[in-house]
């Protein structure tokens, strides 16, 4: 049974994107067919983090009106098999995005995948609700600081009320906390929330910790989801978090400040 | 300790009121002569009060003292009486009392509460199983809200009862809301934003940081919000 898990977070620019490229990315990596939507219309971002935007030629938004069937609009990753990516239209907005015509696109996408990662826009307005309603699960993508929390928070309650597993009564959405750009010095300092801060407040599991990193973006520069890139501490940590989400329990990684010294001269970075 | 001299009490007792219906002394004479004969002794001396509403404004009261006296009975006061009568009863030592409802004479039913019958039946407290999230509102009611996670930074809680938060409560709580002074919250840690009891509020400013992130009852006491420690 395919299932529709929506990258999600109330504010803008904590990693949506970033994370929905190296989850989606991630879970192809193991095997499992996985598309990834851009329901971030009129923002296209998706296709430039996974460095396929020259290879845009219909989009979400055309497949939902009929003008294009959902083959014509899929774009085929080059790095990964079994990767699909569904762009958005740069030229629309939010609105082109209606709850019959959403259903019946991630329904299609349900017999071909064995994931669908809804990437949200920010806010919580027609395109982040549009983008959660189908859901499955949720991974809701926080940073460890106070107002990022606040909307996180909020995008949890409408998880609880507006999605159509709370309207049906079905099982609620499974929800996961992604915490992003965290930064183990600035944590010690008291600059910024701990994870543990930031799990008493939203109370629900924890994913993954996704240290703050360059590699992050210099993956978005070049196109390459950075799950990728085998050698740096958020590509670790995002893979860590898809063997969570597949269910396994591992211990997390890069949750305080490194040592610098020997260590660091033996394994660099 | 002073010698204890006078004290005020309430007491109740049981007077018999003499209704009369005729402005003849000879009527009534007679009337009292008959009615006593009966039971002498249960009226020897007994304190009577007079009923004139049937008689005239005129009736001569210091007449009927001594006709009362002539059959042992000791009128203590008047009923119904006019503004004449009232004040020879003020300069004789009698009372002037303002009838209650006696009971026999009216057929009437008598009158129950209509809410004894259908009573307000128990309205069940409204529970709410997990967190209230930011931006979400909850309200209770005629009836207590009980929480059994979370009340988040952003998120209201309302009830015209008492409201219970088994987790944090970091929100606002708004209990009392239609101005019962009586309504409670109580919460396992308090981190309020807001927190208000039949309109009167308190900011999280204001909160004693002895309190911050303990458990806690708040109550109104003379018209303020008092927080103490559960």
């Amino acid at each position: 049974m395919a299932k529709i898990i929506v990258v999600t977070s109330g504010k803008g620019g904590v990693g949506k994107t970033t994370s929905s490229a190296a989850i989606g990315t991630g879970l192809a990596l193991k095997g499992h067919s996985t598309v990834i939507v851009d329901f971030d219309i009129g923002l296209r971002n998706l296709d430039l983090v996974m460095g396929c935007e020259r290879r845009v030629v219909y989009d979400f938004v055309n497949v939902i009106n009929g003008e294009a069937n959902l083959n014509q609009a899929l774009i085929k990753d080059k790095r990964v098999n079994n990767l699909y990516i569904l762009p958005a239209s740069q030229t629309r907005d939010k609105d082109a995005l209606t709850r019959d015509g959403v259903g019946k696109v991630l329904e299609e996408l349900k017999e071909n995948f064995d994931y669908i990662i809804c990437d949200s826009p920010a806010g919580i307005e027609t395109g982040a609700l549009m983008a959660l309603y189908y859901a499955d699960e949720a991974i809701v993508t926080t940073n460890p600081e106070v107002s990022s929390v606040r909307d996180s928070d909020r995008i949890l309650g409408i998880l609880h009320s507006k999605s159509n597993r709370a309207e049906r009564n079905m099982d609620p959405i499974k929800e996961h906390l992604l915490l992003t750009r965290y930064h183990p010095e600035r944590v010690a300092k008291g600059e910024m929330l701990s994870v543990d801060d930031v799990k008493e407040i939203l109370a629900i599991p924890l994913l993954g910790v996704i240290p703050e990193s360059q590699s992050v973006l210099n993956a978005s520069n070049s196109g390459c989801p950075v799950i990728l890139d085998e050698e740096s501490d958020a590509g670790m940590a995002y893979s860590d978090a898809i063997e969570r989400l597949l269910g396994e329990t591992i211990d997390f990684r890069f949750l305080t400040a490194e040592k610098k010294g020997i260590f660091k001269r033996i394994f660099g970075g | 300790m002073p010698l204890r001299i006078i004290e005020l009490k309430g007491s109740l007792f049981t007077l018999s009121v003499v209704k009369i219906y005729s402005d003849s002394l000879e009527l009534i004479s007679s009337s009292l002569s008959k009615k006593l004969a009966s039971a002498p002794n249960f009226f020897a001396n007994a304190p009577m009060v007079a009923d004139l509403e049937k008689v005239d404004d005129t009736f001569p009261l210091s007449e009927l003292v001594a006709l009362f006296s002539e059959f042992n009975l000791v009128l203590v006061g008047i009923t119904h009486a006019s503004e004449q009568q009232k004040s020879y009863a003020s300069t004789h030592g009698l009372a002037v009392l303002n009838a209650g409802k006696t009971a026999p004479e009216s057929t009437e039913k008598p009158e129950i509460p209509p809410d004894a019958t259908n009573a307000p039946a128990f309205v069940a407290s409204k529970i709410v199983r997990g967190n209230v999230r930011s931006g979400q509102q909850v309200y209770a009611a005629d009836t207590d809200l009980i929480i059994t996670g979370s009340v988040s930074a952003g998120a209201e809680v309302i009830a015209d009862g008492d409201i219970h938060v088994h987790g944090a409560l970091r929100g606002r709580a708004i209990a009392g809301a239609k101005l019962n002074p009586h309504a409670r919250i109580i919460c396992q840690n308090m981190q309020a934003e807001l927190i208000s009891i039949a309109g009167n509020y308190l900011l999280s400013d204001s909160i004693n940081s002895d309190l911050w992130q303990q458990a806690a009852l708040v109550e109104l006491n003379d018209g303020k919000i008092l927080i103490s420690a559960l």
